[in-house]
């Protein structure tokens, strides 16, 4: 009788789950409205949800929520206003007096005062917490010691250049010149903590706790975090909507998917492969606006073969036989737009933005560009490798177009390949150790908006993020001095002065502008980015 | 019986270091992990050696791996890149897959042995051929374009089931990623027992037991059934295992957070305690997954009890 029974128990479960499928639970973001909590997609963090521990979109966009710093950026313009801020003052552009708003508080009570920065900015610049965007710090005096680059022992804990001279106020002293220093306080690693962060490490990491609009509900990691509106939120942006619930994707089309299924509110990410039918699917609730991402091509210029003389001509040769028009156009369905300089459009005129800065060298011209790389001796070993990480970001489509645009201008079907390397960690880890042979795909998100975050990390020599190892004299000295500078009129002009010294040895080729994107359901309104592409929550209406 | 069991349990050591071991190395061989845990930007040199040093990556690889499986046999995997303890993801994870896999195991059973059957007693007759067909059309179909077409299809056209399973991953929910994950197991299942059904028919056991004049519906449960099944009870067993591992498909297009998903993650971040925690478990379940298969065996065929 065994086997009989069996099978008759294995046809009952069956059948239970068959009817179970038919009237599965009714519990997704379209239901009642009333509360007016939105749903939106999002990723798993890749670390930590400690502010000065995220350097990532995803993280970023609970912090936007959650805390709120000295200043912030303006999510229509970008400009750094104050915003815990009551005043920062400076006469030398190295020592800074900063008085914090009075009224403030965390959402558990607790005051916002100086020390609530300056505790949290010491964690972040302590070795021994492990904190990834610790070289934020790196400005402030005595940074050498709490976090000694040569690995040798920590011996401070805490910055000798922050004090805390009042209940409101403190001071910041910096190593060196830096005009716009207070601009960059709008970055999340420089919000405050409070106190529960430090007693009660790992509980706070459960259920972080901020000063921001929004107050985190519950968590669960790797899959769902709800956001509930701050009701006693002292600040003027509060949250025009009750709450946002953040729901992991796997992928970004099952969430583009579930949009258009309603299931799901609001997509910041739309899929590269829905980009032609965006337009008919959602109407004017797509969103395609300017964002501060710039796409480069940079040379190792640790390689003889790319850094010899005469060899800025075979730079330059590459970057005209590039036709950034059409690849934009097919490639990116206008999601991006070409690069004539830098920088970024978001910056504005006023902010050191400068169309055509780059010149003709950007401009798609395949007779010049054969005539420069010719004399420049030719393409090094007869071929270029253009490396990318093929796991992320379909790089592999536009790689393919830009060597085809190369090989058409070069006469030559061999002229230009793509480097596929399998993951990004190994991209990166190819980078660091310079193993690469020929150019590779550079991305940069600014992380405040100014013209000194396009430039100095990337190609001031031995910068943080100087990949390519590109370095000079003369962009070395104009930076120094922008920086110093006082008025940020002239700043400007000095950064740009700067970038023109990277375009006439064409340290990077600029390739286009990134622009965000986002679709959302007719529930809501008011939607839109902000610079760095991350949709402004706290002003969305729903219903 | 019991010596035996016991001589499968010790088999099974050797092929789980083995396995650790490999995934181990060719997880190390992908390079530096911290090398992308700080974005487009390189780590600055002294935060990477210390996270080199919390994730234990500064030491060579045999002494890692000896620490590691030290570990893991005191019931700790290590830490994600995120904080979070891999038996923490485990524990989130393996019982939506699970919920996914037995799903997929029972519509496999349910479906592919009554077709099977159906099919191998008319054999040559119309409904044979036509079931013959779809297989043949289900195993030619990758599972991501079945996935992806009902999911478009039910999902959003039809709107009779919601294109992304919810984080509770209820079995409801799982119907349709579990119809997906078993289509092409489902036509070998049923291929399967078609094929063992039709040869047995003419088995002189069976004539005996028509000729007895037992119901009909007697000798092909008891009698015809039981004995064709060995094959089939073979390749659902070690498809247990298959499913588990090979969810990474349809869990992503179904948005299902589970094993697959968590697997997928690690492998993007080269997070080596993440992938080897995950395999190890993988691996023991299609040990164990095998052991029980070798085990049915006996209660279906007392003939191999004492092999």
């Amino acid at each position: 009788m065994r086997g009989v029974m069996g099978v008759r128990w294995v046809v009952g479960a069956a059948a239970v789950a068959l009817v179970a499928s038919g009237c599965g639970g009714d519990d997704g973001g379209g239901g009642s409205g009333g509360d007016g909590v939105l749903t939106a997609s999002w990723g798993d963090p890749q670390n930590p949800l400690e502010p000065a521990n995220t350097n990532e979109v995803q993280g970023g966009k609970v912090l936007d929520m959650t805390f709120r710093g000295l200043k912030r950026y303006d999510p229509e313009t970008g400009k750094a206003n104050d915003m815990l801020a009551e005043k920062i003052e400076t006469t030398d552009s190295q020592n800074f007096t900063v008085t914090v708003k009075d009224g403030w508080t965390f959402s558990n009570g607790e005051k916002v005062t100086a020390k609530s920065f300056v505790d949290a900015w010491n964690y972040a610049a302590s070795l021994k917490n492990n904190q990834k965007n610790a070289y934020f710090f790196s400005y402030i005096d005595g940074f050498t010691k709490t976090h000694p680059e040569d690995g040798s022992a920590q011996t401070a804990d805490t910055l000798s250049g922050l004090k805390v001279t009042g209940p409101l106020t403190f001071t910041i002293r910096l190593s060196q010149k830096f005009s716009t220093f207070p601009d960059t306080l709008g970055y999340n690693a420089f919000v405050p903590l409070p106190q529960a962060f430090f007693t009660d490490h790992a509980g706070w990491l459960k259920k972080p706790v901020g000063n921001g609009p929004y107050t985190i509900d519950s968590y669960t990691k790797g899959s769902q975090m709800s956001l509930k509106k701050w009701d006693a939120y002292p600040g003027t942006d509060k949250a025009q909507n009750g709450g946002v619930t953040l729901k992991v994707y796997t992928d970004n089309n099952t969430a583009y998917t579930d949009l258009m299924a309603g299931n799901l509110d609001l997509v910041d990410d739309v899929p590269a492969t829905q980009l032609k039918n965006v337009k008919n699917d959602l109407g004017d609730r797509y969103l395609n606006t300017p964002a501060g991402i710039i796409q480069t091509l940079a040379f190792p210029f640790y390689d003889q073969n790319w850094n010899k003389a005469g060899s800025e001509k075979l730079r330059k040769g590459l970057s005209m036989a590039i036709n950034r028009q059409q690849i934009t156009d097919t490639i990116f369905q206008k999601t991006r737009t070409p690069a004539t300089d830098w920088t970024s459009p978001v910056l504005g005129a006023d902010g050191g933005y400068k169309a055509g800065l780059c010149g003709d060298a950007c401009q798609y011209n395949p007779t010049e560009a054969k005539k420069l790389i010719q004399e420049a001796g030719g393409l090094p070993g007869g071929q270029v490798k253009i490396s990318y990480n093929a796991d992320t970001g379909s790089h592999k489509d536009w790689v393919d177009a830009v060597c085809n645009s190369v090989n058409n201008a070069l006469g030559n079907e061999k002229a230009c390949v793509g480097n596929p390397i399998g993951t990004f960690a190994d991209f990166r880890n190819q980078i660091t150790q310079h193993k690469m042979s020929g150019p590779f795909r550079a991305g940069w998100q600014m992380d405040y908006p100014l013209i000194q975050n396009f430039l100095q990390p990337l190609y001031y020599t031995d910068a943080s993020s100087n990949d390519g190892q590109w370095s000079n004299k003369d962009f070395d000295k104009l930076v120094d001095q922008a920086n110093a500078s006082t008025d940020t009129a002239k700043a400007v002009e000095d950064f740009q002065k700067a970038e023109e010294v990277l375009r006439d040895n064409m340290g990077a080729i600029p390739l286009w502008y990134q622009n965000g994107s986002a679709g959302y359901s007719d529930r809501l309104s008011d939607v839109k980015l902000n610079p760095f592409s991350v949709p402004v929550y706290n002003e969305i209406k729903v219903g | 019986m019991g010596r035996y069991v016991v001589r499968r349990l010790l088999q099974m050591v050797p092929v789980f270091v083995g396995a650790t071991l490999l995934i181990f190395l060719m997880v190390n061989v992908m390079g530096d992990p911290v090398a992308g845990l700080c974005g487009q930007r390189q780590c600055d040199p002294a935060t990477a050696a210390q996270l080199k040093k919390e994730f234990g990556l500064d030491k060579p690889v045999w002494q890692q791996y000896l620490t590691y499986m030290g570990n893991v046999f005191t019931g700790d995997f290590g830490t994600a890149f995120n904080g979070q303890k891999v038996t923490e993801l485990m524990s989130t994870a393996f019982p939506v897959t699970i919920r996914l896999t037995i799903v997929a195991i029972l519509i496999e059973i349910v479906l592919g042995i009554s077709l099977g059957v159906i099919t191998g007693l008319r054999r040559g007759k119309p409904v044979d051929t036509v079931v013959l067909l779809v297989t043949l059309v289900v195993i030619s179909i990758p599972t991501f374009v079945t996935g992806l077409l009902l999911q478009l299809l039910l999902g959003v056209e039809w709107g009779w089931i919601k294109p992304s399973v919810s984080s509770d991953a209820e079995f409801g929910e799982l119907f349709v990623p579990g119809l997906v994950l078993a289509s092409v197991s489902l036509a070998y299942v049923t291929r399967l027992t078609r094929t063992s059904i039709a040869e047995n028919r003419r088995a002189d056991y069976v004539r005996t037991a028509i000729a007895k004049g037992l119901p009909r519906r007697r000798v092909v449960t008891r009698h015809l059934l039981r004995n064709s099944l060995i094959p089939v009870v073979t390749f659902i067993g070690t498809d247990v295992g298959a499913l588990m591992g090979g969810a990474i498909v349809t869990e992503r297009i179904f948005n299902i957070h589970g094993v697959g998903y968590q697997l997928y993650q690690g492998i993007l971040r080269q997070n080596t305690q993440t992938v080897v925690g995950f395999v190890t478990v993988l691996v023991l379940v299609f040990l164990v997954a095998n052991l029980l298969v070798d085990l049915l065996y006996a209660v279906l065929d007392p003939r191999i009890r004492y092999a």
